[in-house]
């Protein structure tokens, strides 16, 4: 099955936000921002920018109408900045125009006199200084105090993993529009329509029915549109509303990047126990999460992160606490894996450590106490269908583990400046939004009169092929050609109080549901065609491949034709329906439960060549073995893994966010912050779908594939480590993400080097 | 200066009277409403804005890619862009349905980027590889697939018409049969040229006095910084005027004109002649369609200290040519620079030519880059060295080094210590000392100074580790 999405891609004929054809008169916006972290504004001067000629508007905290908070969890954030600022960046005023160039033009003539307070970048200092969003929370199983005791090894350390630009290639954006009776249309670029609508209707003291937010797709969100899309388009509703006009705001890349939050950066402290045989009994970790200004979705993130603390591991007793810091940069934010990544980084990172003392390989141990059937996490929630072992194993026999080693030790005995290095990343990652109310969804599907039908759901395509995946399921329902299929735009007048697309749920939720009112318009049409057949048994009707069937014998009626039928017979050719994702539960008071549907598995195997002299590498190759379920699209789900594999490996290694020690971002441009590129994406990406693996919680046994391969990324850092341990066996290398081709070098001539800056 | 503009868009002959300093990506996206052309940064890394700019060059029609968001629509006066759009037929392309069947595409927005890089490759080249054709990939930045689908696209397209290419087809003929292309391809030629009979009269502007307005070179770096300024301001576009471009050997030198692209220096016969990795080299420089556009004056007077044209030429110890309306005079590279961005040069004055010796038979260069990631980056360190040896003696050496100082540096302790010095490990690790005390790196995005400093010497010890392997131990440099 061909992706429709994708025909209109390659040929340039997809439209974004900014490529929709906008009225006559649209204005432009830009946001003026805070120049400084943290300050009192004692006062705006807007003279010498309203006296450009072409502004229509700099609208501030004063001018909106309604409650100036767009927090989501908490109710902890303003829309425009108005007595005090807490980043750098943080909206102070928006400028609309005749055109963009105008409006940036004005905001930089806007004058402010600060007070200004205290920065802290730091999340232990924000820790230490008790600047916490929410209590620390903690997850325990079993004791560890008592376990550590009987250890044969216990190993303490820290970590560090830094934070992600998404870098979606198509930059926020909003375009409004003003209705009749006071409300507006908002065409946006957000993974959370809802989020958008329910923003706008606070900020403008409007009712959410008087907000239409309309999404055609995204050009790539991953987490950073789904709050974060909301103030954009709130701005342009807030300039459309009080100027009675249309009106457009895209943020330029460099300001995207200097004003959105990212993936948390985190600083964590663990504590390993193992036996001699290599077993982990017991594993302590505390987290230390940088949220930025602002509680955003960080209390979510964390919670994911104490999830995910184990990876793939059974631990019989183990404690985790995070604590949720409060520091003076942009509010971080979803970013896919949210907060998984920077939980498994942590607990590899204490396995490698674990392995490089007892002088035990870091696949022995990790192939030790990988998770078995029935096995308990820390949350309370036993393993089910666990797959983890058995792709390993799968792993181990389909790449042959023993000859990369093999490879890989006589390339080292050969070369003096080159090294190489392999490492193993297992990953078993829970499925559903871990808040439970959030596992819902609804569909609504319409038959029309010629057989052409039309779905509306509450996910948002933003690449991930969601489009598709629904279109293959209603396809699966009716068995009739997916050219009759078309998905529309995700829109809140069509599908009311929608959970954002994250969480790698959008196809099970919005697919389940879609099935559901596809079978409701289904079972209509059988008995339309039992009556019309003059059979008794409808539901011995079927369609096969649009034609109707009784009891597999073919009949002359066709879908066209049962359509006509049931249409004059006054059946109605629309239906909605609404999916809940069953036994899932939490308990937030106890901190246990049963927060997932169900795991995603799988296991990668990533190697890589450092330049010991340059400390540049290569990452040379990614072999996989994932557990996908029964895809319901092979080529979008093996895209979802190699894409989400290339990201893991930016984060782990070149992607690199700098703020300096008064919260200005220093890479705040493609020029300065780098993602992979076509070269830098090895050449040897192999992904294998683990077979016969139906998954009964997905819609037709599918399974959830959009964040879990990203953690195999994390295998590339510890490729990079073991190389070069070989260089230099006794080099003391932090843990600390991304491994720069600068952390390379620092650390491999730490020892060696005093170099002294000229006097 | 305001001027008409004519030009082929796509298959349809326009005017358009809009400033010329105007990007092309904002006339095609806002006057021609194309917007399958598409902005994603506006500095020219990540190739959402790729189009094809077709020219007239010695009767041939020659295509290059180029990043539309840098280009000033004066650039493309008489000549021939293509857009996604214009790559379009009623049906797919070859290219365009194996982006879809491979898993190529995702979100889209990258996507017609990619295509016009890759249709473009087939058609500026005259055989294929799958090597090359993902190079040419080199300026595309997808954030959603790893690019696998996208090599996977490469490949199979290649391995399709590198046989077909073979046979004596004209190129585009060969494509618009292939279906690559539509067929108004095959008249484009025509069209151009009688555009450029009618036209005739609107491009000639020698006035070389260029105060008070903006001279793009180019344009790669200036565009990024400057572009609504440019928009304010009186453009003169670099190749409207009589400064050359080209390579040529005269006299035991080489001769570079001003107007010199990047892209035209990798592919010179006569660098490569005498520096026989000058393709390596250049393929750290920037993305093809940066490297298409920047030039090598633009590259030196843009004055940035991590400039790697200017790396170099400075370990050339090349000759610039400057020149006004009246006269000209020459200056060395490395006298050149006086601080953080200031130039010994007059506001009126043009760099027109870059010149340095033929390399001597006993004579050897290298140059080194690192930067966060190996492609499509600005140099953290970069550095070049010419060395002129007998035997294993140095008679003369010049190194430069970027990124360590306000100014492209010329190393002229280092190179001093090392004149008539016999090569050793321990002479080079003496060396790198007196090489520490001529830089004053800074920290910022692109490293701490103190991994500049480790940085600048590894590069300096992979200079003689490559260059004299069997005379340095490399177990004493580690």
């Amino acid at each position: 099955m061909k992706n429709y999405d994708s025909i209109e891609h390659v040929r340039g004929e997809s439209l974004f936000v900014d490529d929709q054809l906008t009225p006559i008169g649209t204005l432009l916006g830009y946001v003026a921002c805070s120049p400084i972290a943290h300050g009192r504004i004692k006062n705006i001067d807007m003279t010498k920018a309203l006296n450009i000629k072409g502004v229509k508007a700099i609208l501030t905290a004063k001018d909106i109408p309604g409650e100036n908070q767009i927090g989501g969890i908490i109710k902890d954030e303003e829309l425009l900045a108005d007595k005090e600022v807490h980043f750098v960046g943080q909206p102070i005023a928006f400028v609309v125009a005749d055109n963009q160039i105008i409006a940036h033009e004005a905001a930089e003539l806007i004058e402010y006199d600060f007070e200004k307070l205290p920065v802290i970048t730091d999340p232990r200092k924000a820790a230490e200084a008790g600047e916490l969003i929410q209590p620390p929370r903690t997850f325990k199983l079993g004791n560890t105090d008592e376990a550590f005791a009987k250890c044969d090894f216990v190993f303490e350390g820290k970590v560090e993993s830094g934070g992600q630009e998404h870098l979606y290639l198509e930059t926020q954006g909003a375009f409004a529009y003003p209705v009749e009776g006071g409300g507006v249309k908002i065409f946006s670029s957000t993974q959370g329509p809802t989020a958008v609508q329910r923003v706008t209707a606070r900020i403008l003291g409007i009712p959410m029915h008087k907000v239409e937010v309309d999404v055609l797709r995204i050009g790539g969100g991953f987490g950073g549109k789904e709050d974060q899309a909301s103030p954009w388009a709130a701005l342009a509703a807030l300039g459309a509303k009080i100027l009675n006009k249309p009106v457009k705001l895209i943020l330029p890349r460099q300001q995207d990047m200097k004003i959105t939050g990212k993936r948390h950066p985190y600083s964590s402290d663990f504590k390993i126990g193992l036996n001699k045989e290599g077993e982990i009994l017991a594993y302590e970790a505390v987290f230390y999460q940088n949220a930025g200004a602002a509680a955003d979705l960080s209390t979510a993130v964390l919670e994911r992160t104490l999830f995910h603390c184990t990876n793939s591991y059974f631990i019989p007793n183990v404690k985790a606490t995070a604590y949720c810091c409060r520091t003076n940069l942009p509010p971080n934010t979803a970013f896919r894996g949210f907060g998984g990544p920077q939980g498994m980084f942590v607990i590899e990172s204490a396995i490698a450590k674990a392995a490089e003392e007892m002088g035990m390989s870091t696949v022995e141990i990790q192939k030790k106490n990988l998770l078995d059937e029935g096995d308990e996490f820390p949350y309370g929630q036993r393993i089910e269908h666990c797959r983890i072992r058995r792709c390993f194993t799968e792993l181990e026999k389909k790449y042959n583990l023993y000859d990369i080693k093999k490879r890989v030790d006589d390339f080292n005995s050969s070369n003096k400046m080159y090294k190489k290095g392999f490492a193993v990343m297992p990953v078993t990652f829970g499925i559903s939004f871990t808040s439970t109310f959030m596992n819902q969804a609804s569909a609504l599907v319409h038959i029309y009169t010629d057989g052409s039908i039309s779905i509306s759901t509450a996910a948002v395509e933003m690449g991930q092929g969601v489009n598709e995946k629904i279109r293959a399921v209603a396809q699966k329902v009716f068995s009739v050609n997916s050219e009759r299929i078309k998905i529309e735009t995700t829109n809140t007048t069509r599908v009311a109080n929608t959970s954002p697309t994250a969480a790698s749920k959008a196809a099970d939720l919005n697919g389940y549901a879609t099935q559901k009112a596809c079978e409701i318009l289904l079972g209509r049409l059988k008995k339309v065609a039992a009556k019309e057949l003059n059979i008794e048994q409808h539901n011995n009707i079927s369609i096969q491949q649009e034609i109707i069937f009784n009891k597999d014998e073919k009949t002359d009626l066709t879908f066209d034709k049962l359509i006509q039928i049931a249409y004059f017979d006054r059946i109605s050719l629309s239906a909605q329906a609404h999916h809940a994702t069953p036994h899932i539960h939490f308990d937030k008071t106890k901190e246990k439960g049963q927060p997932f549907a169900y795991h995603a598995y799988g296991v990668g195997i990533v190697e890589a060549t450092v330049d010991c002299i340059r400390g540049t590498y290569k990452i040379d190759s990614v072999k996989v073995i994932h557990d996908f379920g029964k895809s319901l699209h092979p080529v979008i789900d093996k895209g979802q893994a190699e894409g989400g594999i290339i990201q893991g490996i930016g984060w782990m290694t070149m992607e690199e966010v700098l703020y300096n020690e008064e919260g200005q971002l220093l890479t705040n441009a493609l020029s300065t912050y780098k993602i992979p590129d076509i070269h830098f994406s090895p050449d040897d990406i192999q992904v294998h779908f683990l077979e016969d693996a139906p998954n009964p919680y997905g819609p037709f046994n599918s399974k959830a594939i959009g964040e879990p391969p990203l953690m195999y990324g994390i295998a590339a850092y510890f490729a990079i480590r073991n190389a070069m341990k070989k260089f230099k066996a006794e080099c003391d290398i932090e843990f600390k993400a991304p491994m720069t081709p600068e952390r390379v070098l620092l650390s491999l001539y730490q020892k060696t080097t005093v170099l002294k800056p000229a006097n | 200066m305001k001027r008409r503009l004519n030009f082929i868009l796509n298959k349809n002959e326009v005017e358009t009277s809009q400033h010329p300093g105007m990007s092309l990506l904002d006339y095609l996206r806002q006057e021609a409403n194309l917007t399958g052309t598409k902005e994603g940064c506006k500095e020219g890394d990540c190739g959402t804005c790729t189009v094809l700019i077709g020219e007239l060059i010695k009767d041939k029609l020659q295509y290059k890619s180029v990043n539309s968001c840098l280009l000033p629509i004066g650039d493309v006066n008489q000549k021939h862009i293509v857009t996604i759009e214009g790559l379009n037929r009623e049906e797919l392309t070859p290219i365009q349905t194996e982006m879809v069947d491979e898993g190529g595409t995702q979100c889209g927005f990258c996507t017609p980027g990619f295509v016009v890089s890759l249709s473009g490759y087939y058609l500026i080249n005259d055989d294929y590889n799958t090597e090359d054709a993902i190079d040419s990939m080199n300026g595309n930045i997808c954030r959603c697939t790893g690019y696998a689908g996208i090599k996977r696209t490469a490949n199979k397209i290649t391995q399709r018409l590198k046989i077909l290419a073979k046979n004596n087809h004209s190129k585009i003929e060969l494509l618009v049969g292939e279906k690559i292309l539509p067929e108004y391809f095959l008249d484009v030629k025509e069209k151009l040229n009688s555009l450029i009979l009618q036209k005739k009269s609107n491009i000639t502007d020698d006035n070389l006095d260029f105060s008070n307005h903006f001279t793009i070179s180019g344009g790669t770096d200036l565009m990024v910084q400057k572009w609504e300024d440019i928009l304010k301001s009186d453009v003169s576009l670099i190749s409207d005027k009589n400064v050359i471009s080209g390579i040529k050997e005269e006299n035991s030198k080489i001769i570079i004109g001003g107007a010199t692209t990047a892209s035209e220096i990798e592919d010179s016969p006569i660098m490569a002649k005498y520096f026989p990795e000058i393709k390596e080299y250049l393929s750290l420089f920037g993305s093809l369609p940066i490297k298409n556009t920047a030039t090598v004056a633009g590259n030196i007077v843009n004055a940035s200290p991590i400039a790697d044209m200017t790396s170099i030429f400075l370990a050339l110890n090349s000759t610039l040519t400057l020149r006004n309306s009246n006269s000209s005079r020459e200056i060395l590279l490395k006298d050149f620079y006086k601080g953080y961005k200031t130039l010994d040069k007059k506001e009126n004055e043009l760099l027109t030519l870059i010149s340095f010796n033929i390399p001597k038979e006993n004579s050897f260069f290298n140059y080194e880059k690192v930067s966060k990631r190996k492609y499509l980056d600005i140099a953290s360190v970069n550095s070049s060295l010419f060395i002129d040896v007998d035997e294993d003696f140095i008679n003369e050496v010049n190194i430069s080094a970027g990124g360590v100082a306000p100014i492209p540096l010329y190393l002229k302790e280092t190179g001093k210590f090392l004149s008539s010095k016999k090569i050793s490990s321990a002479i080079i690790e003496e060396a790198s000392e007196i090489l520490q005390d001529e830089i004053s790196p800074i920290s910022d995005a692109r490293g701490t100074a103190e991994y500049k400093r480790l940085l600048l010497r590894q590069l300096f010890y992979a200079h003689f580790i490559k260059l004299f392997p069997k005379l340095i131990v490399i177990e004493e440099l580690v």
